[in-house]
């Protein structure tokens, strides 16, 4: 081998060198973009949901109730022959199980959506209205684009007839896409049509707070001990030992740590945002108190030193010197750690979060869900309609995310101040 | 009643406030006497005496308090002749009684568990009352010992300061309660669970069903019993299949993260570093139960697509899909702990390599790497440790059956999986079924804190090499 071939070998190598870490760089991008557009691609069309036009008429003779009666007495009356009347024209059906069928086209809640619109205006009786009837989840996903129609008929969830149906609806222009305030709104439900992520959201929120508050007073004023006030020794040492450990247990032992300790030795309720905030703060504890520490070492010392001249006090100089300056970073530091907690799913499966919760908590100490957890229920769902929710979650969930992460970076480029 | 207490402590504590300001400036007045402190620091001492103390009480005894009233609830229904074989039923007809007691208990209530329930409320009674007169008596005793030396004219500054300073390391301890907690809860439920299950047999044992383990009464077990128990608790394919995934995930995220740390601290301009840098590190960010469901209904259905055309079977839940994803999930941590370690190798080592004649990329082989090899190690260590304790991803996309294998188109399952596998829905009290999760989460523990003492301390090593 000449000089020359040896150099131009050198050179390749220098050249593949330098392409193997521009493409790591790049597949770790690529990555990023093909989770982002598989969920956004799934879950876009969660926000909109197909409805059915459907022209109700009210007739005295199938309702218990005159015009005009009170909102207690329509809740209490009986709109399901209303609405088995009402659906099944929507389609000439000849037999009973024809009509079976075309109910099937709607939610299980078509009742409660026309009873609702008889609370909005208690004056219908006798009247024809046209209402806009949310359709079931097979018909949803087959408008959406997501149900293939080309396999058998026994393999598919919809039959030949309802198929009929659909396309005639269609070309009436009957079916429409209306915003899905289910989703926002309704707690977890069987049918997918109707769940929601409301509770999941309170939950979500309620454990959030009460991390919040439990996690940042009790990491900044730890992180001003260990920083300003500790004297160099054994304690002190054990104790950064232990942070700097806790940092880095896996958040399943904080699971098992809440299980034991908080529900059955204290016995707090289970699957409670009360629960998971405590277990969350926990966990996000050390997480926070490390870049606390950090933003509180970044203070120069002449700050310090500066206040004691003038005869403040330790104590002073640091909470009136030192904390307010170090305040930015410490916030950010503590976005950022909620922004973990918010989509940690781990340790709130064991304590229980993971049970079905209709209802949206009204208080902490009511049993719910949070978003992750929300997010890990509906992926083991096996209907179809349950992947477009999943996603939508997600794409909620990594919104939030996005949010506080940008709020902890803007905190600390406008507020904090570069000592050089 | 805790909420009315607190408020009530609260009030009163900020009425001292003002109480403790304006009677020492009329002290200092009136006996002409200059203060020790600033008026507004006896007014915090004030506050300080009177609220830390109580609060610091209801909060044990709210802590305490409904243990202590089960334990006796449960020992006087059993003297009333309540029967009950284990803690299950105990609890159970705890529930029932407490539920009585909140009338919201539709069932048959017999005379013991109506006198039982008569007991509840009176004990209810009992500590409700003695726990408002305890506060009173401290709120008292403790505004008493203040006052007086707020009279006697005290630094005030000093003290309240000696208070805060108390609450400051207070709360810097509560690091290691979290630990003492999490240790003591392991070793609990561990230890009962061990005192079954020989820990040769947990450690060794090479099958893991613990859905076969049914145990009515777990203090007699029969030699025959105890040899299939010992069958549905070995350990071995739980942390195989552990190693397993989180080997291939390793073999994702090494090569990836550390060409891309080499490529940010080496090659890239401040521009690229400034945008890639926080995009790899998206990948951190977004949450673990996300990468689930991406590998669970998008990798794995792709992987079995593939599998299929090439006429391979390959299980929709493979660890191959797990660990990709997984090893995703790492990258970022594998980059930006080996971006920094190269950062932190000296320039003058690469000035002397570029000197005798090497390209770049020799000099980042031969000189850089070798001389950052400790922080590598280190933060790839780092890397395993969250790679084992992860568990969203694998309990989505790995598999729940134990299999010894080491086919990456199989399933398998792992430590994390277990536990949550073990502790989802109702649990039994008492069975080493449960108390497995807790073994296993034990290991789980030590496991990463030795990987992490290990890697703690490559890296210390290494910055105090270069310092």
């Amino acid at each position: 081998m000449t000089k020359e071939e040896r150099l131009k070998k050198r050179h390749s190598a220098e050249k593949r060198f330098r392409f193997y870490g521009l493409a790591s760089i790049f597949l770790a991008l690529l990555f990023v973009l093909i989770l982002v557009h598989n969920i956004f691609s799934k879950g876009s069309s969660a926000f909109m949901k197909t409805a059915i036009n459907v022209e109700v008429f009210f007739d005295q003779e199938l309702l218990e109730i005159k015009n005009g009666a009170s909102d207690d007495e329509i809740l209490e009356a009986d709109f399901f022959d209303i609405t088995i009347e009402s659906l099944i024209k929507v389609y000439p059906a000849k037999n009973v199980e024809e009509e079976d069928a075309l109910i099937e086209l709607f939610t299980t809640d078509a009742e409660i959506e026309i009873k609702r619109a008889f609370l909005e205006n208690n004056n219908l009786i006798g009247k024809k209205i046209n209402l806009e009837i949310t359709a079931s989840d097979d018909i949803d996903q087959l408008h959406k684009g997501n149900y293939p129609r080309d396999i058998p008929e026994d393999r598919r969830r919809i039959s030949d007839f309802q198929l009929v149906i659909y396309d005639n609806l269609v070309e009436n222009q009957k079916i429409v896409k209306n915003f899905n305030n289910y989703f926002f709104k309704n707690g977890d439900s069987r049918d997918p049509e109707l769940a929601g992520i409301g509770g999941a959201l309170i939950g979500s929120f309620y454990s959030i707070i009460i991390c919040l508050l439990l996690a940042f007073p009790v990491a900044v004023l730890a992180s001003i001990y260990l920083e300003e006030f500790a004297p160099k020794n054994k304690i002190t040492d054990f104790i950064e030992i232990n942070i700097n450990n806790l940092a880095a247990v896996p958040s399943i032992v904080y699971g098992l740590l809440a299980l034991q300790i908080l529900l059955a030795t204290i016995q707090l309720p289970r699957s409670t945002p009360l629960v998971a905030g405590i277990t969350l703060a926990l966990m996000t504890l050390p997480r926070i108190i490390i870049p606390c520490r950090a933003s509180l070492k970044a203070v120069p010392p002449s700050i310090r030193e500066g206040a004691l001249a003038v005869g403040a006090s330790k104590f002073q100089s640091v909470f009136h010197h030192v904390v307010p300056l170090a305040l930015p970073g410490t916030l950010s530091g503590t976005i950022i750690g909620l922004a973990q907690a918010l989509g940690e799913t781990a340790p709130l499966i064991l304590i229980g979060m993971v049970a079905f919760v209709v209802d949206i908590p009204s208080t902490p100490i009511d049993p719910s869900s949070s978003l992750p957890v929300q997010v890990y229920l509906w992926s083991e769902s096996a209907e179809r309609g349950f992947v477009e929710k999943t996603s939508a979650t997600i794409m909620m969930l990594l919104s939030f995310l996005i949010v506080m992460n940008f709020l902890a970076v803007y905190l600390r480029q406008k507020f904090e101040k570069r000592w050089n | 009643m805790n909420f009315v207490l607190i408020f009530l402590i609260t009030i009163f504590s900020l009425s001292l406030f003002f109480y403790g300001r304006s009677k020492t400036k009329s002290i200092s007045v009136e006996k002409n006497i200059k203060l020790n402190a600033l008026p507004k620091f006896y007014g915090y001492y004030l506050v300080l005496w009177c609220s830390i103390p109580s609060l610091v009480f209801l909060l044990i005894w709210t802590l305490f308090e409904p243990v202590i009233i089960k334990s006796i609830i449960i020992e006087t229904a059993a003297n009333q002749g309540a029967i009950f074989n284990d803690k299950n039923e105990a609890n159970l007809i705890y529930e029932k009684i407490k539920a009585i007691y909140a009338g919201t208990y539709f069932g048959d209530i017999d005379t013991i568990l109506k006198e039982s329930a008569l007991s509840y409320a009176k004990f209810i009674n009992l500590f409700t009352n003695s726990k408002i007169v305890l506060i009173f008596g401290i709120v008292i005793a403790s505004v008493i010992y203040s006052l007086k030396k707020i009279k006697n004219n005290n630094k005030a500054r000093d003290d309240v300061e000696v208070i805060l300073k108390g609450l400051l390391f207070a709360s810097s301890l509560i690091a290691i309660l979290t630990t003492l907690g999490i240790i003591f809860s392991l070793l609990f439920e561990s230890i009962k669970f061990f005192s079954v299950i020989n820990i040769f047999d947990y450690l060794f044992g090479t099958n893991w069903s613990p859905q076969r383990a049914f145990v009515r009464d777990a203090s007699a077990i029969t030699a025959e019993e105890y040899e299939e128990l010992k069958d549905a608790f070995g350990f071995i394919p739980l942390i195989a299949g552990t190693s397993f995934i989180a080997f291939i995930a390793m073999l994702v995220a090494v090569p990836v993260g550390l060409f891309s740390g080499i490529y940010m601290a080496e090659y890239a301009s401040l521009k690229v570093r400034r945008i890639s840098k926080p995009i790899i590190e998206i990948l951190a960010g977004i949450p673990t139960v996300v990468y689930g469901f991406f590998a669970a209904l998008t990798v794995g259905p792709f992987f079995r697509q593939i599998g299929e055309n090439l006429g391979l079977t390959v299980s929709s839940e493979s660890a191959l899909a797990a660990g990709l994803i997984m090893g995703i999930m790492i990258i970022p941590y594998v980059s930006s702990l080996s971006d920094d370690v190269i950062n932190s190798v000296p320039q003058s080592l690469r000035d002397g390599s570029y000197a005798v004649g090497a390209t770049k990329s020799e000099t980042i082989k031969k000189v850089v790497i070798p001389a950052a090899l400790p922080g590598i190690i280190g933060s790839v260590l780092l890397a395993v440790s969250r790679a084992i304790g992860e568990t969203m991803i694998v309990v989505m996309a790995a598999g729940l059956a134990a299999n010894l294998t080491i086919n990456p188109l199989e399933s398998t399952t792992t430590i994390t999986t277990q536990i949550v596998m073990i502790l989802v829905g109702d649990q039994e009290f008492d069975s080493p079924k449960t108390q497995s999760a807790f073994a296993l989460g034990l290991t789980l523990f030590i496991a990463t804190l030795v990987l992490n003492y290990i890697a703690q301390r490559a890296v210390k090593k290494y910055r105090e090499k270069y310092d």
